[in-house]
């Protein structure tokens, strides 16, 4: 199918729910390849459940999530590993392996899927690491590192066997103006460099607008709005304007369901 | 806070008998995906080493320490009903066996519990909060294999060994009270032990007592661990669980396993 040399990831008619609550309802959405496409939408309205559905962590309740031609939930357990290799996520912790140091943590993958000597072990370890900028903290411990630079170890380690799609999982969240500034420009730099697809989810606005080719307003379970940063700002949807713009009331209230304000304080419910 | 009516009351225990249900199942289904599932990754051997030296070597204190004093107490309280019936040489045969029977086991199998058992499932909580399980799943390396299997066989093989620690020390625990500090005759304390203690009654009846309790203890906090809510609430009523739950199971169980080893005596 043509669809698959121009999308790395399609989601067709995704349902999903966590309970009785429903999560995703009919959901479609495309990744176009080479691209980077990010993913915005409010807190708790699943996101990272989005990205754990593509990355098969998560099977959806129906419809199809389509990753480099392969249907993921139609795959078996070890089938669904092979497919993973081809994938690298980057978790909002980092979720470095903590009993191992940043060179470990970085050989990692490489140790278990391939079988090549040490010394070109070391060799791949020192190119990843220098490519985001931590070669110098290569005999670290995790809990010696900064939580910036833990996101930037995690994605060498993302980047170790060369993933074609690469997603990143809240990659702003607590991170100061300098360490925000070296992900923007990594993750622009490693998707046009090794011409992989890559996935941000974020509520960063300014910053995934700014690295974004695409974009994906989600939220109510839907796709709210989706288009180029540019399209987005100029959208109609008044829930999209809301978002885009930092609004604090509009279609998502300020308040929180409630009962009448006047009767509350006289105690009458 | 509203009062719940009958009916809303029978649907609550109808679906918490449903939770208990299911989370048998994943259990099971864990257990099967853990030891059934395809080779592990990396070097096995090493990671199965490092955990049985975690799991088992550093445990070896409160066992060793529980053990000798159960081993004394015994001993003590032994010697003192058996003095007035004049069979005080008997304190060997009594101790040997009630450790090799009962205590060498299920003390291990709760001791074991609460000090592995409970560090495996918070270890491994941990990780799953930190989203270690994940990365490494999306590294393509199953959890399963590369962190549940490992402890799993760990914990099989340790308790069973510290049960048998946890026995010769508090037999010499006892010799130290009965012989050296009570004065009850060297040669007839061992003989006494030597002529009642039967190989497959007691050594290896005791030690399949303890294969079934390191089975059970390890599959309940690995599970615990694995399947707990991922926040620090989570992790810790998950622990608490596991205390709890594999305190429960080894003592059902030592009475279920006495009853069909020694119960048509």
């Amino acid at each position: 199918m043509s669809d698959s040399n121009d999308y790395a990831v399609m989601l067709k008619g995704v349902s999903f729910k966590r309970g009785s609550r429903s999560i995703f309802n009919n959901v479609d959405i495309r990744i176009p390849r080479g691209k980077v496409t990010g993913i915005m939408g409010p807190s708790g309205c699943g996101k990272t459940t989005l990205l754990r559905l593509i990355a098969a962590q998560l099977k959806p309740e129906s419809g199809e999530v389509w990753v480099n031609g392969h249907n993921l939930p139609h795959l078996s357990r070890s089938e669904l590993f092979d497919v993973r290799k081809e994938m690298g996520v980057l978790f909002q912790s980092g979720a470095l392996f903590t009993d191992l140091d940043v060179f470990e943590n970085v050989a990692f993958p490489l140790r278990v899927h391939t079988k090549l000597p040490d010394e070109m072990i070391r060799d791949i370890v020192l190119m990843k690491l220098q490519a985001v900028g931590l070669r110098g903290a290569i005999d670290l411990m995790p809990d010696e590192l900064s939580g910036g630079m833990k996101r930037r170890v995690a994605l060498a380690r993302a980047i170790a066997l060369d993933p074609q799609i690469l997603m990143y999982d809240e990659p702003f969240v607590g991170q100061d103006p300098i360490a925000m500034g070296v992900l923007v420009r990594l993750i622009r730099l490693l998707n046009d460099a090794l011409g992989i697809t890559s996935i941000v989810v974020s509520h960063d606005l300014a910053e995934t607008a700014s690295i974004a080719d695409y974009l994906y307003v989600v939220g109510d379970g839907q796709v709210l709005g989706e288009g180029t940063p540019q399209d987005l700002m100029n959208s109609k949807n008044p829930r999209v304007t809301q978002f885009m713009k930092g609004l604090p009331d509009g279609p998502v209230p300020f308040h929180f369901p409630a009962p009448d304000y006047h009767n509350d304080l006289l105690g009458r419910r | 806070m509203h009062r719940r009516s009958l009916l809303e009351q029978i649907a609550l225990l109808g679906r918490s008998a449903i939770d208990v249900v299911e989370a048998m199942g994943r259990s099971a289904l864990f257990l099967l995906h853990t030891m059934l599932g395809r080779g592990g990754a990396g070097s096995s051997f090493q990671l199965l080493m490092r955990q049985i030296h975690s799991i088992g070597v550093l445990s070896l204190p409160i066992i060793v320490v529980s053990g000798l004093f159960i081993g004394m107490v015994l001993a003590l309280q032994g010697y003192n009903i058996l003095v007035s019936y004049g069979s005080e040489q008997a304190v060997g045969q009594l101790v040997a066996l009630t450790l090799l029977r009962e205590l060498g086991p299920v003390v291990t199998g709760l001791l074991f519990a609460g000090r592995a058992g409970s560090a495996l499932t918070a270890e491994i909580g941990n990780m799953k909060s930190t989203e270690q399980l994940s990365s490494l799943e999306t590294i393509g390396v199953d959890p399963l294999k590369y962190i549940i299997a490992p402890r799993l066989w760990a914990g099989f093989i340790s308790m069973p060994l510290l049960a048998a620690i946890f026995n010769v020390v508090g037999i010499w625990g006892s010799a130290m009270v009965a012989v050296d500090w009570l004065g009850v005759y060297e040669g007839s304390f061992w003989a006494s032990m030597q002529s009642s203690v039967d190989l497959y009654d007691d050594v290896i009846n005791g030690a399949i007592k303890g294969v079934v309790f390191a089975f059970v203890v390890t599959w309940i906090a690995v599970f615990q661990g694995y399947d707990c809510e991922p926040t620090s609430e989570g992790i810790g009523r998950a622990t608490t669980r596991t205390v709890v739950y594999a305190s429960l199971a080894v003592l059902g169980l030592d009475f279920i396993l006495t009853a069909l080893m020694f119960g048509d005596n």
